[in-house]
């Protein structure tokens, strides 16, 4: 058998078993859930089998299709927004020493200012829309991609910079050649926290001032102390992120990095 | 006739740290160059012969004193290719899109095709640089300069840290660009043997801040350099009138 067959059942035997540990790991915390369900017995932490028949009900009969999208939409755009502008703020910050030093404790400030105080003020200043909504959501986020990106735009390489100065490269050719692919491994890194962050955020402005999403469902649940439903909803909410997350990221991180041999 | 390269430095220095004196590079540098013209820069290593090409090629315009580049023959700019001593491809873009790059995407697809031709290394287009051999990694640094139909190239000492084999192939490849397509080329070496192998005529510099010492035409037929003998011969005559330079440019009795 040759180097690179053996290398490859290696690394598939490899991913295989991975598989296996992660699912044996869910398998074992659905366990612990179920006797600790059985110990408590109350309405108050339902089997790991109610659950996932009220996830049933909820998906066939329910709005939890319809919540789900609503909720998933506002993350998408609130994290496309943040992704954007803390992009642009942390190259912008990372190349320009002026910028740095005016704008670092804006930055520093944003970072520790609670997520509660932006919405609520999202909402007293712009009102109960959709747009405040948002706009409260990527401003929690934007502080952190620009001080991750900054940090990249801080290390660019000089030599390659010479290299599309001297050649008349042009700048928006540099940025998205030369100046980008150094920064891809920070924005990757911003993305993936920023995504769990956000999702997170998203729900506590359903909750507070909107009238549909995930959220708001919970909020109504929690009102009628509705575990199960909370629970279903909160499954179906993180399998998603999580399918986002393999489905979407890790091929682009592979993309980005298949120069890297 | 219009020189292809007027320069004239006559005074580039670096900001010492806190306090310190500042360091300074070039004083009093000036060098012409005429059209199509090998002019091989040859000194001691600090001497300041990378921030010269850096202040040519544009990267450094912190400096007292004048570049002239004589205009294309249709008035536009001058352009300027540069092999630098590590060849700085991207590591994340292809052998093509390096050389792809710097070029107007129109015109790009086929002037890369023929370049890599020209360079050998068709079969390597799409292969990131970390994974060609320092050799290869050279050429497609050549070939994205000779792209861009350079009225000047100018090269950093481009073959160092290469194997003697490896050398020799790189400056035949880039004797035969140059004779398909003719430029002004500066080349910085400190290598009195490679300048004597690749030039017209060799300005010799001293150490930091460097300055012109001599001004030689090497007077010798490019086809009559690849013998060892007259290299050698020539070279110890450059040495006898130019005393100082032992040392700075190696030693009198030839190593290898």
């Amino acid at each position: 058998m040759s180097v690179a067959a053996t290398a490859r059942r290696t690394s598939s035997r490899l991913v295989t078993s991975a598989l296996a540990q992660r699912i044996g790991s869910l398998a074992l915390l659905v366990a612990v859930w179920q006797v600790a369900a059985i110990a408590v017995h109350s309405r108050m932490l339902p089997s790991a089998g109610t659950v996932f028949a009220a996830l049933v009900q909820l998906t066939l009969h329910g709005t939890l299709l319809f919540n789900l999208g609503i909720t998933l939409a506002r993350v998408a755009a609130a994290f496309v927004v943040a992704m954007i502008i803390g992009t642009a703020i942390g190259i912008v910050m990372g190349r320009s020493r002026t910028m740095d030093v005016l704008f670092d404790s804006w930055l520093v400030l944003l970072l520790n200012l609670p997520a509660l105080v932006i919405i609520v003020l999202a909402y007293v200043w712009f009102g109960l829309t959709e747009a405040a909504a948002i706009g409260a959501v990527a401003v929690n986020k934007i502080p952190a991609v620009a001080v991750t990106v900054r940090e990249g735009a801080r290390a660019l390489d000089r030599d390659y910079a010479e290299m599309a100065e001297s050649f008349h490269v042009g700048r928006w050719r540099t940025l998205r050649h030369v100046i980008m692919p150094q920064l891809y491994p920070y924005i990757f890194a911003a993305a993936r926290s920023g995504l769990a962050l956000v999702w997170k955020i998203v729900l506590i402005v359903e909750l507070l001032g909107l009238s549909n999403g995930v959220g708001f469902e919970i909020q109504l649940y929690f009102q009628q102390f509705d575990v199960t439903r909370i629970l279903a909803y909160s499954i179906a909410f993180v399998a998603v992120i999580q399918v986002i997350e393999w489905a979407l990221f890790q091929p682009l991180e592979r993309r980005a990095g298949r120069w890297r041999r | 006739m219009i020189p292809a390269l007027v320069a004239e430095i006559r005074d580039k220095r670096y900001p010492g740290a806190r306090g310190a004196q500042p360091h300074v590079a070039l004083a009093g540098l000036s060098l012409q160059a005429a059209a199509g013209e090998i002019v091989a820069l040859v000194g001691p290593s600090g001497c300041g012969k990378t921030t010269f090409l850096n202040i040519v090629a544009g990267l450094d315009r912190d400096f007292a004193g004048e570049v002239r580049l004589a205009p294309r023959p249709d008035g536009q700019r001058a352009r300027v290719g540069y092999v630098f001593q590590e060849p700085r491809l991207l590591p994340w873009r292809t052998v093509h899109e390096n050389i792809a790059l710097v070029l107007p995407p129109h015109r790009a697809e086929g002037i890369v095709r023929d370049m890599l031709k020209a360079v050998g290394l068709a079969e390597a287009r799409d292969r990131y640089p970390p994974q060609l051999s320092g050799g290869m990694s050279r050429r497609v640094s050549i070939a994205r300069a000779f792209a861009i139909e350079p009225d000047l190239l100018l090269m950093d000492e481009p073959f160092v840290s290469l194997d003697h084999d490896t050398v020799e192939q790189l400056r035949a490849l880039l004797l035969k660009l140059w004779h398909a397509r003719p430029t002004t080329v500066l080349f910085v070496t400190h290598d009195l043997r490679e300048a004597l192998v690749l030039a017209d005529r060799l300005v010799l510099l001293s150490g930091a801040p460097a300055r012109v010492v001599a001004d030689l035409p090497v007077g010798l037929a490019r086809n009559r350099r690849h013998s060892g003998a007259e290299i050698e011969r020539l070279r110890e005559e450059v040495l006898r009138h130019h005393r100082e330079l032992i040392g700075a440019v190696g030693a009198p009795t030839p190593v290898d």
